[in-house]
């Protein structure tokens, strides 16, 4: 009896580990859902007071925070759509051609991943200045651009490689033309991959502070207004904000998981030995 | 006709994403390596004189070299936290969650919508010094009664943690996902106790994921200067802070784009070092 | 530990595996003497895996129990298990070379020097010298040796081996079940062998169950399996059999008489599995002969008439389609010893056999007492017999 208890201790802890941390990772989401639904006792106070639904009825009460936001998802979508475009070509073509100089694309598509965000935001400001540009609503759209591109590259190449080429001669070998086929087969199956890469862009794009910061002049979205707003003391319905993202995105995620399910849906359970295996729900431990 | 096209085509599909980078981003580089070798005694008001000022970078390091060793310092200890914390939630989604994998993944993916700056001030609410987390620290006596959390390393190092923490979470989950789970079958079959399977199977055939998660999370974190900002004291400002400031504040380019490239070439070279030593062990 | 067999005895008592509604594997009793090449044979989905998985400690038996010799293990963890498995997939660790894939139990269980026995191992699998390759740049039968090898290092006291030939081409597949054979008779150690293919269980199995819908349905020696099949599955899955499904109508001496499509038949009763009410009659293909008229048919012989509808030849046997009077199929194969003619199809024919080679099964409608089971002594399966 004892053994058995002793080895549902040494098969589970690490359920319990990862609960820990999967509280870590959501204790301030839960603190800034709390806070949004607070009233702060003052202007610099960041401590629960009493509960109120002020903050939601009116979010743009705090002054200039609508307008930010308003320009946070200007930029957001601007981006998105460019830099969708933009990864999604580069994508199909560094999985799909051998061509010169791919090998030096690969790393140019990689390397603004590797580099921290002050850089990459302190070289366009000293590119911008060097070249008299003014800073401001469309320099912030082309920085977002530029880091958003190689996430898209990556994402989307990751389900174009995974993809099975034979699909597209199939097509081609059934009278499509290579432009058909393309559209027909290629780019819906490509999709859930574009989609997933637009939605991330758009997540950096919006939540983007460094690299905003450098290039912004004195335009200003979201993430600049709580850092300005920092100094001065932090209106709650920031919070409301925080909250509100956060249950948009759980609502896209679940239309997302849903679509893609109902897609797979009429595949029956295969039966094979090797997919069995493969099903089979394993259980195995770390000790 | 079609053939030109055709061998064309790959250079037409990526010339607009291509030249977008080189403009904005490499040009960018090459643009700050310049300005760092600007004469140090312009301003931005006046314009500044190339005059290949070598000298810019050693002025640097010895003004700041404190920062650099806390950057890395705070960073490192932030990517070792949450490899360590991490891993068991990576595992757990990949190989232990069945049909709750889907949700565990949204709730790992999902704070990341909540803008990164409110989050860090929610931490600032968990560990204010009238805080619960303060509160029950100071009851058993791991602070002292006057002891804060706020405005300390631990608050810097705790919000640098979390917020790379999905980065590491996500590249470790993915390559356990790959894993065959035959093969732990295979270990446990094999002799392997529970232990003995995580440390000879489990571990190796993850690497590819620990190694990413470790650089996503490494780089950003040590040029991260909102943590150290928000959370921290000027004592506990990393290398971001005072670049941060030499651009926005003190408005001194040279100096800023000095240490920019100098953050640019450490990361660079622990990358490097680190990827090398990655390839030998695995080969 | 070191008694004078290296293989142990495994005995399994009413195992039983449920995955929510689906039984795969149905109160199971099954002896495999020690030492002995054991097949389990059964068409795919039949529970063969999920028994291999009890017995290795991957899967929780629902219920029931497993000895190794007179040891209970049902309830220990696989890696507290003198068992060893070679997997369908072979399961190579990728990572790994083939030296330290082979040394893998070994170094889990803490033995010092391993080098001698690897390359012991890796030379009775003929693969001296490929120490320093890495799986991926094995072919398929390679890999397979060294999933046999890395088992077998440990010197289990039972080897399990799940369809390890399976994904081999026939040529190689042939090869290495000669190799298999070798090497079990040089270690000595039990092996139990999972396969769907009749072919590869009976060249190399001592004892052979057959499995279906997670039960066993007869075990025996390749010959008494094929020469007397217990029921209508294994006297199908196990070679053909025409069957023919009538009513015993009465004795007559050492014979049961049996009626089917207004037809008398009579099986010696020691080739019965029943007695009584509705059977199946079973004769195999190769056990016919095709002569023109009825006339031909040499005394004592009973004979079918029909039509040819259908003739393959194969080289070493011609097989013929029969269509019969009252619209049944039957296959009849006349080997090609020079001496049989060829048939043409549309001919009319009669097929005959000597009673003996007949037998009779169950028919599956209740009225009748089942026959008392002839299995061999020593294994016994507790539902070998009787209608699914
Ligand atoms: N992990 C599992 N969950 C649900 N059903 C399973 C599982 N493993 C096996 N089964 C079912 O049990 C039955 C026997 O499977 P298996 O032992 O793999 O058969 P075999 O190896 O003879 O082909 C099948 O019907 C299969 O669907
Ligand atoms: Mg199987």
């Amino acid at each position: 009896m004892a053994r058995r208890l002793w080895r549902r201790v040494a098969d589970h802890w690490v359920l319990a580990a990862a609960a820990l941390v999967l509280g870590y990772l959501l204790l301030p989401v839960v603190v800034v859902a709390g806070l949004s639904v607070n009233r702060p006792s003052s202007r610099l106070s960041y401590d629960f007071h009493e509960a109120t639904l002020d903050n939601w009825r009116d979010p743009c009460a705090a002054p200039g925070m609508c307008a930010a936001l308003l320009r946070s998802v200007q930029i957001g979508f601007l981006a998105t759509a460019i830099s969708t475009v933009l990864g999604t070509l580069l994508a199909f073509a560094l999985v799909r051609y051998r061509f010169r100089g791919r090998t030096a694309l690969n790393l140019l598509v990689l390397a603004p991943m590797a580099t921290p965000e002050v850089v990459l935001g302190t070289s366009l400001l000293a590119l911008l200045v060097a070249a008299g540009v003014p800073q401001g609503f469309w320099t912030v759209v082309i920085a977002h651009v530029m880091f958003c591109v190689s996430f898209v590259v990556v994402t989307v190449r990751a389900r174009l490689s995974g993809m099975d080429r034979r699909l597209e001669e199939a097509a081609l070998d059934l009278y499509a033309s290579e432009w058909q086929a393309f559209c027909r087969v290629t780019l819906p199956m490509a999709l859930p991959g574009i989609v997933a890469a637009a939605l991330l862009s758009f997540s950096l794009s919006f939540d983007d502070f460094v690299v905003t910061n450098f290039t912004s002049g004195t335009t200003v979205t979201f993430p600049m207004y709580v850092w300005g707003a920092n100094q001065r003391g932090i209106p709650p319905q920031v919070n409301v904000v925080g909250t509100a993202m956060f249950a948009v995105a759980l609502l896209l995620m679940a239309a997302v998981r849903l679509r893609g399910r109902r897609a797979r849906q009429p595949a029956p359970p295969s039966r094979g030995d090797a997919g069995a295996a493969s099903e089979r729900p394993v259980s195995a431990e770390v000790g | 006709m079609s053939g030109t096209y055709r061998r064309l085509l790959p250079y037409l599909l990526v010339l607009p994403g291509g030249l977008w980078l080189v403009v904005f981003f490499l040009l960018p580089a090459v643009q700050l390596v310049a300005t760092s070798l600007y004469d140090p005694a312009g301003s931005l008001a006046d314009g500044y004189a190339m005059t290949w000022a070598f000298g810019n970078y050693p002025d640097a390091i010895r003004a700041y070299w404190a920062h650099f060793g806390r950057s890395f310092g705070y960073a490192g200890l932030a990517t070792a936290l949450a490899l360590l914390l991490g891993y068991p939630l990576a595992y757990v989604i990949a190989l232990r969650a069945g049909r709750w994998q889907h949700l565990l993944l949204v709730c790992v993916v999902a704070p990341m919508f909540t803008s990164f700056l409110v989050r860090t001030l929610a931490w600032k609410a968990i560990l204010a010094d009238t805080g619960p987390v303060v509160g029950l620290l100071r009851e058993v006596h791991l602070l002292a009664p006057d002891g804060r959390l706020l405005a300390s390393p631990v608050a810097v190092v705790t919000s640098l943690t979390y917020g790379y923490l999905p980065f590491m979470v996500l590249p470790i989950y993915a390559s356990l996902q790959r894993l065959d789970r035959r093969l732990l079958e295979a270990a446990r079959d094999l002799n392997a106790r529970p232990a003995q399977v995580f440390w000879t199977v489990t571990l190796p055939l993850s690497r590819p994921g620990v190694v990413a998660g470790t650089l996503l999370t490494v780089i950003p974190a040590s040029g991260d200067y909102i943590s150290a900002e928000l959370l921290g004291t000027p004592r506990d400002y990393m290398i971001g802070n005072v670049i941060d400031a030499a651009f926005l504040v003190r408005l001194d380019y040279p100096q800023g784009a000095a240490l920019s490239v100098l953050l640019l070439l450490v990361i660079l070279v622990l990358t490097i070092g680190y990827l090398r030593r990655g390839a030998e062990e695995v080969g | 530990m070191e008694s004078a067999q290296p293989g142990a005895r495994l005995r399994l008592i009413e195992l039983t595996k449920r995955f929510g509604g689906v039984t795969a594997v149905d109160q199971l009793d099954l002896t495999v003497a020690a030492g002995t090449y054991f097949a389990l044979l059964g068409p795919s989905g039949c529970g063969k895996t999920t028994t291999l998985r009890m017995v290795a400690g991957l899967e929780e038996p629902t219920r029931g129990r497993i000895l190794l010799d007179e040891e209970e293990i049902t309830e220990l963890r696989p890696y507290r298990r003198p068992v060893n498995t070679v997997f369908q997939s072979y399961a190579l660790f990728p990572h790994l070379d083939v030296f330290e894939n082979v040394a893998f139990g070994l170094r889990r269980r803490g033995v010092p020097d391993v080098t001698e026995q690897v390359r012991a191992m890796l030379s009775l699998v003929q693969l001296d010298g490929y120490d320093r390759r890495r799986p991926a740049q094995l072919s398929g039968g390679q890999q397979q040796r060294v999933a046999l090898a890395r088992a077998l290092v440990n010197r289990p006291r039972v080897l399990l081996l799940d369809e390890p030939l399976g994904a081999l081409d026939l040529t190689l597949r042939r090869r290495m079940q000669l190799e298999l054979k070798r090497i079990q008779t040089e270690v000595g150690i039990t092996f139990v062998h999972v396969t769907h293919d009749q072919e590869e269980a009976m060249t190399l199995a001592d004892t052979v169950a057959v499995m279906n819908n997670g039960r066993i349905e007869q075990l025996g020696t390749p010959a008494e399996l094929y020469e007397f099949p217990a029921t209508a599955f294994v006297a199908t899955f196990l070679g053909r059999s025409n069957l023919l499904s009538g009513t015993v109508v009465g004795r007559d001496g050492d014979d049961v008489l049996v009626e089917a499509y207004g037809q008398r038949f009579s099986v010696p009763v020691i080739r019965a599995r029943r007695t009584a009410g509705a059977v199946l009659l079973g004769i195999r293909p190769e056990k016919l002969r095709l002569v023109g008229t009825v006339d031909e048919v040499p005394a004592g012989h009973q004979a079918v008439a029909g039509i040819v509808t259908d003739a393959a030849y194969l080289g070493t046997s011609t097989q013929y389609l029969i269509r019969t009077g009252w619209g049944g199929e039957f296959s009849v194969f006349v080997a090609a010893d020079g001496e049989a003619r060829p048939v043409p199809v549309g001919a009319t024919v009669v097929a005959h056999w000597h009673p003996r080679y007949a037998f009779l099964l169950d028919g599956g409608t209740p009225g009748g007492t089942p026959a008392v089971p002839v299995d061999p002594a020593g294994a016994v399966p507790a539902n070998g017999v009787g209608p699914r």
